[in-house]
């Protein structure tokens, strides 16, 4: 009985030894973004692109550097930086050498920061920051560094093409700027009103305001604010519950005109807005849903449709990152020595499945690709979203939108 | 002149919502002396339940059945958690209900996922009632007034007109002698924490369409409830009935006018200051109404237990 008891520890043990040795050789990406609290929908769905689009681009096609597998590791920050903080410090303690974070500028701003100066005390364990949704320009401006990579437009250019179709619309006489308190909701509104000032003059900003991230009950009196200015159009960069919380009390409350977003879709947000909004909500994004960029893409949204029925992939560039990423490592020979990978990155040109030709531009690290307006409708909709019957559906492209657009970028190398 | 009226409209549905999560709540505090933190989360579950209800059966039967099955989760509750963590004193039956407002938002994000759930309001009621210079009022507002008030009038007559309701008043009071009397304590207790969980789900229900039902919704609206019973006096029915519709109204106004506090500090005769990006009060200058509208309601509880510790309508005096 005592043999017996002794072998299994020891199968038991060796088993968890080889089990973990297995492990080991993964590439592991830490996933640090809300998954609990007010904004929990919209960090698990991106969890899931992240971890279908490692399963389906990397590891089902045999791995990177002839067979090692991409693993996602999750983090729940609770969208606060003081929480991000420990996070990627637990993280790092993992030996994992990838950050991916995109859920408010807020974070991203300190978690920049913090691998900046984790990076030069610790040059054995270093560590590269991939953000895949946090837009605020400052982070390929003033606050850029060489570990930071952006695969998202930034507030300036998606605002940039966004009011290109704002000021082609003859009618548009009074424009109301909303938007959520932090870096990001401010960083929206100065784009919104510069670019609207020298685009169409003409057109009147009645209305320039942030209110509380995460902390509205009812938009209503916003809404009533809304009408009162007489306002055509409403421009806002709201995202998760404060985006449906807006969208519906405005509709609710006799708005009439077209509300421009940055991210009026999926999570939810798609359903609850349903019927009520169609042709009324706007919204810039990169990569083709529908009309689907490719048939590579179709398969891939239909796979993953098949593992998350309830999911949607509303964040495609997930999968640019993924596969950028998994490029740059098989360009470096190494996964571990992240200036090579990053070498790799910057000024990489990328064949995106979402349709359109990616770069990653080399003096700031903001990828530049095509960005599209869409409107919310049920009609040619191929991928829905939240099974709702409703998507997005493409109306106007910017190619490789502001391509040349200057930045205050001075990127220190190692 | 008109968005007066429409704010007082909004301002009344937002304070009559309150008013159905605080009623419960209250009357539980007083009753019991338990601060029940999980009450929001029974309003969260009952948005969640008419959801699945209405489905299956359409919006009104979850109207119907969602509260009736908050309101017996919450009895359970009571009669196998919290009577038994009660000998041990208030520090633990505190902890118990602030557990249970965890565990109901881990649950509900386990069974309905984190996205926001498509619960709409219906069909029938799905139309503008009327509207004052562009603002439509939506018809299901002016129901969820409808169905709060007839709520208000249905508590105040069960408890100061029927026999039923005399005796809670007095289990209120002196349970002791309610129960030397022959009545059954414990099962009043019981009762009491059922209906006022039953009404928090009423509030779930009416108000998931409005407000969206996701798992972060008792969230955003838990603290704000202890403000108002606090406001109101704990165990007042009428307080947190004024209570609720004064913070209704005052954070509905604040968030509809641009009031800055410039102009408030200049019409009271304070210039402003020359170099305002440099001066040490420059926060205080620059705030607007908007942003501070939440953080009224919490001042005004200040003033008020500074003032008037017992609250607006509180008979304690102990």
């Amino acid at each position: 009985m005592k043999n017996f008891t002794k072998m299994c520890a020891v199968s038991a043990l060796s088993l968890a030894i080889g089990a973990s040795a297995a492990f080991a050789e993964n590439i592991k990406i830490a996933f640090i973004d809300p998954l609990s609290g007010p904004f929990a929908s919209t960090g698990t769905n991106g969890l899931h692109q992240f971890e279908f689009a490692a399963d389906h681009m990397v590891n089902e096609q045999g791995g990177v550097l002839g067979g090692t597998e991409f693993e996602i590791v999750a983090f729940d920050n609770k969208i606060s930086p003081k929480e991000s903080l420990i996070q990627l410090q637990v993280a790092i303690d993992q030996g994992i050498r990838y950050i991916a974070q995109g859920n408010s500028s807020g974070v991203a701003n300190a978690l920049t920061e913090a691998i900046d100066k984790h990076n030069r005390r610790n040059p054995d364990s270093r560590v590269l920051f991939l953000n895949y949704a946090a837009v605020d320009p400052a982070l390929t401006n003033d606050k850029c560094n060489f570990w930071h990579f952006r695969f998202d437009a930034n507030a300036d250019i998606k605002m940039d093409a966004l009011t290109d179709v704002m000021a082609a619309d003859e009618a548009l006489k009074k424009v109301y700027i909303i938007g959520q308190d932090y870096s990001f909701g401010k960083a929206v509104a100065a784009a919104a009103v510069s670019n609207l000032s020298t685009k169409r003059s003409d057109v009147e900003i009645v209305g320039n305001e942030l209110h509380p991230i995460g902390k509205v009950k009812d938009f209503t009196p916003y809404s009533r604010k809304i009408i009162a200015s007489g306002a055509d159009a409403v421009i806002t960069g709201n995202w998760g519950a404060d985006m449906v919380g807006l969208g519906k009390s405005l509709i609710e409350s006799g708005y009439n005109g077209p509300i421009y977003t940055y991210y009026a879709a999926g999570s939810g947000i798609t359903a609850a807005l349903g019927e009520s909004a169609k042709g009324r909500i706007r919204l810039i994004a990169q990569g083709d849903i529908n009309p689907i960029g490719s048939d590579e893409a179709r398969a891939a949204y239909n796979a993953f449709e098949a593992k998350h029925p309830d999911g949607n992939i509303d964040q495609s560039r997930i999968f640019n990152v993924i596969g950028m990423l998994a490029q740059a490592i098989e360009g470096a020979g190494t996964a571990d020595d992240v200036v090579a990978v990053a070498k790799q990155l910057e000024g990489m040109e990328y064949d995106s499945m979402w349709g359109g030709k990616l770069f990653m531009r080399p003096q700031d690290h903001q990828i530049i690709q095509n960005m599209n307006v869409g409107v919310h409708t049920d009609e040619n909709i191929e991928f829905d979203y939240d099974n709702s019957g409703f998507g997005v559906l493409t109306e106007s492209t910017v190619e490789m939108a502001s391509m040349d657009s200057p930045t205050t970028c001075e990127m220190k190398r190692p | 002149m008109e968005l007066i009226l429409v704010n007082i409209i909004d301002g009344l549905v937002t304070g009559l919502l309150l008013f159905m999560l605080s009623a419960g709540l209250t009357l539980i505090f007083s009753m019991m002396g338990v601060l029940n933190f999980a009450h929001a989360s029974f309003y969260m579950l009952g948005a969640y339940f008419a959801y699945q209800i209405s489905i299956a059966l359409g919006f009104w039967m979850g109207l119907l059945i969602a509260p009736i099955i908050v309101g017996v989760l919450g009895a359970g509750v009571e009669r196998y958690g919290l009577r038994r963590v009660h000998q041990y004193g208030h520090v633990p039956e505190l902890i118990f209900t602030f557990g249970l407002a965890l565990l109901i938002e881990e649950l509900v994000q386990f069974i309905w996922g984190k996205n926001q759930m498509p619960y709409n309001v219906p069909d029938v009621l799905n139309f503008t009632a009327f509207s004052i210079a562009g603002n439509s009022i939506p018809a299901f507002k002016i129901f969820m007034i409808f169905i709060s008030i007839a709520i208000f009038i249905g508590l105040l007559y069960i408890l100061t007109r029927t026999r039923v309701g005399m005796i809670i008043q007095a289990a209120l009071s002196y349970p002791r002698t309610v129960e030397a009397l022959g009545h059954n304590v414990p099962l009043i207790f019981m009762g009491v924490f059922g209906v006022g969980t039953a009404l928090a789900g009423v509030a779930g229900v009416i108000a998931g369409p409005v407000l969206g039902t996701f798992p972060g919704m008792a969230f955003v609206l838990g603290s704000i409830v202890f403000v108002t019973i606090v406001i109101g006096g704990l165990g007042s029915l009428w307080g947190a009935l004024v209570a609720s519709l004064l913070i209704g109204w005052i954070t509905t106004f604040a968030k509809s006018y641009n009031l800055a506090m410039s102009d408030v500090l200049n019409a009271i005769g304070i210039a402003t200051p020359e170099n305002l990006s440099e001066h040490w009060l420059r926060d205080l200058w620059t705030v607007t109404s908007p942003q501070i509208a939440d953080i009224l309601p919490y001042i005004l509880m200040v003033l008020i237990l500074i003032f008037r510790p017992a609250g607006l309508f509180g008979k304690r005096h102990s």
